[in-house]
């Protein structure tokens, strides 16, 4: 995936000069990640801007530049130092068009490497993506495999709306996968069935979606075949796809690694409970992460939606 | 601290700008022009015709002096009390009065205005200027971004990283300071131990200036000099222009809770305008007629504004969906039907 991610900035920053990456790190470094590798080299000091430690500032600035003309790609080193940014992104990112009723926009992207399942230090293993999907005029989205990584950060780079771009950091490294290498977007706000099954329809995102993955094989010798829908955009969300998905199946888990206290899946399961409540055969489940802070190392497991849990899901889900 | 035009309207000589009586004449205009539709808004809002809002009371000089310097290109970014500021640079008021009165149309600013749109939470708007002033020096546009904030705003964690990026890029800012001494009750001793604002910039390694916010000319001469060296490549600047907020914090506030009638009336002495008109007087600029046309225009300019935008319909509630995204997402076209079908045909 972090080829993938370097790939599409670099694509779409030989493509369109407007776009430039800002951030701390992002140039001599390549980033923590080593997302934007090499780019300092390719485009010079005017387009790979390393700045000072300051993410609002980071924010800040990049809001003054897009409205200059510019599409900034800035860098937030991990999700769990965003909120010294809350302000610049909920205030003004997602209100500037709004507030000058259209004549300014902020085409900008955050990115952010977030989630747990890497045994990281406190602060981060944060997974707060239903903080920014409550704020209007925010698009967000989440990869969970390299193909879709390229195809969604530069469809986000070309969105004319400000989208903050969460990297599940587990799944940087985790398994190859062939890219095509010409440059190519897919669309936003548009989910992907990744596993066509009956019975039951998993919904999950980012680095949720191998683990459910790896649960719904585990099932199949039971014989239960679930299905398993990759939201990949979580605002705004692909409502048609969700209803269909639980309509045709009649059974909903949802899997997210953040808190289950007001996390996104409590928004999802209102949804379907909206649209299709006389589809389901059972009530709607959520495996989540606990509603407390992210253990540190060595108790991260208990936090972390596992496949057994998953699993446990799918059969409180299966045999109500 | 820098000034040209002391609290009598004497002129120090040596500093005195060579400006045409015509220039001269225009930022007294400007200034009488912003007190007489900041005094009109405040009756509007007494007669309940418009919302809360902050009022510009002793601002003109600092507001108009500075603003007066902005050319074409240059980019501004005001905060919330910078009446003077849009008059200054022709900002049709009716948009003005409109966005006080509650209404978003009031938002939208004209696309020949390099002008950005209002940020209510404070001093936000300082790393968005640098942004501004970082993306012209990238595109080698030699032009300035000017910037406001109150003395509140510089306890701000965003006016230190607005500062701090301008200082390690160099970028084309002018960060200008109304040293107001309150941020609402709060008084400027309980912002800052620092002996000055000014000072500040020095520990961003730029030039900071204390100047008269009560001399229209020093206001002018200050800015002009620190928006050209921008321009030019020579980075940014901070002024501190030393006023007082002589009306309430806002028309919600009640200011002799915190401070005393002595204080606010010693400040009346030192009113912009009083000190500009006995200069323009000595210069055999200033007669009765000049200032009964000054005043009924200005008068004229408010009435029309205010009547322009009390004529102004509501927006059309799709135009409350229409700006969230650059297309309404299927969430948003749901509520707005629900919301129409809810209402009836008259929208009640």
């Amino acid at each position: 995936m972090v080829q993938a991610l370097n790939q599409a900035l670099e694509q779409e920053m030989l493509r369109d000069k407007r776009v430039v990456v800002l951030g701390e790190d992002v140039g001599v470094d390549g980033g923590v990640f080593r997302i934007t590798d090499g780019l300092l080299q390719k485009f010079g000091t005017k387009r790979v801007i390393d700045t000072p430690l300051a993410e609002s500032g980071i924010i800040g600035v990049a809001i003054g530049m897009s409205v200059y003309g510019f599409r900034p790609v800035a860098e937030i080193q991990f999700m769990g130092f965003v909120f010294t940014a809350f302000n610049q992104i909920i205030s003004h990112v997602a209100r500037l068009r709004n507030r000058s009723r259209g004549r300014f926009s902020v085409p900008m992207v955050i990115r952010m490497p977030y989630g747990a399942g890497v045994k990281a230090l406190e602060h981060h293993s944060e997974s707060t993506e239903a903080l920014f999907c409550h704020i209007p005029g925010l698009k967000v989205v989440v990869p969970s495999n390299p193909y879709d990584a390229k195809g969604l950060l530069t469809a986000s780079i070309r969105s004319e709306d400000p989208v903050l771009f969460l990297e599940p950091k587990k799944l940087y490294r985790a398994g190859r996968q062939e890219v095509p290498k010409n440059d190519y977007d897919l669309p936003l706000g548009s989910a992907k069935i990744v596993r066509e099954g009956e019975g039951l329809t998993i919904i999950c995102w980012g680095a949720m979606v191998p683990q459910a993955q790896t649960a719904a094989e585990a099932v199949e010798k039971e014989g239960i075949f679930p299905e398993i829908l990759d939201l990949r955009t979580l605002s705004p969300l692909d409502r048609e796809t969700i209803i269909q998905s639980v309509k045709h199946t009649g059974r909903a888990l949802i899997v997210h690694e953040a808190p289950k206290k007001c996390g996104l899946g409590a928004e999802i399961s209102a949804l379907i409970n909206e649209k299709a409540l006389l589809s389901l055969d059972a009530p709607v489940l959520r495996i989540t992460g606990q509603d407390i802070v992210v253990p540190l190392s060595k108790s991260e497991d208990y936090y972390y939606p596992s496949p057994a849990r998953i699993v446990w899901g799918i059969k409180q889900t299966m045999e109500f | 601290m820098f000034q040209i035009l002391n609290e009598k309207g004497e002129v120090k000589i040596e500093l005195e700008p060579e400006l045409s009586p015509d220039v001269l004449k225009e930022l007294y205009t400007l200034m009488v022009t912003t007190r007489v539709a900041d005094t009109k808004a405040l009756k509007l809002q007494r007669q309940g015709r418009m919302g809360t809002f902050a009022q510009s009371l002793g601002h003109e000089a600092c507001q108009v002096g500075s603003a007066y310097a902005v050319e074409a290109k240059d980019w501004t970014v005001p905060y919330f009390r910078d009446l003077g500021t849009y008059v200054t640079l022709g900002f049709p008021l009716k948009y003005w009065y409109l966005y006080w009165m509650g209404n978003e149309e009031g938002m939208h600013i004209p696309e020949q205005f390099n002008l950005f749109t209002i940020a209510v939470p404070v001093g936000s708007q300082l790393p968005q200027a640098v942004g501004l002033g970082l993306a012209a020096t990238l595109k080698k546009d030699r032009i300035a971004v000017l910037s406001m904030f109150s003395d509140g705003a510089t306890s701000e964690g965003d006016f230190h990283e607005a500062m701090n990026f301008a200082g390690v890029f160099r970028t084309p800012n002018v960060f200008l300071c109304y040293n107001n001494q309150y941020a609402i009750s709060t008084p400027r001793s309980k912002q800052t131990a620092a002996k000055t604002i000014a000072q500040k910039a020095f520990a961003y390694g730029f030039d900071g200036i204390l100047v008269d916010g009560n001399d229209a000319l020093a206001m002018y001469v200050a800015t002009k000099e620190a928006m050209e060296r921008a321009r030019k490549g020579g980075g940014p600047t901070l002024i501190e222009a030393y006023t007082y907020r002589r009306a309430d914090h806002t028309t919600s506030d009640d200011a002799a809770k915190y401070r005393t009638e002595e204080e606010v009336k010693a400040w009346e002495k030192k009113d912009p305008i009083d000190r500009f008109r006995v200069y323009l007087k000595t210069l055999g600029f200033w007669n009765e007629n000049f200032e009964q046309r000054v005043q009924k225009e200005a008068e004229l300019m408010a009435d029309e504004a205010v009547k322009d935008a009390e004529s102004t319909p509501s927006p059309a509630i799709e135009e409350l969906f229409r700006h969230t995204y650059s297309d309404m997402p299927q969430n948003l076209k749901e509520q707005l039907a629900e919301l129409k079908s809810v209402l009836g045909k008259d929208g009640k």
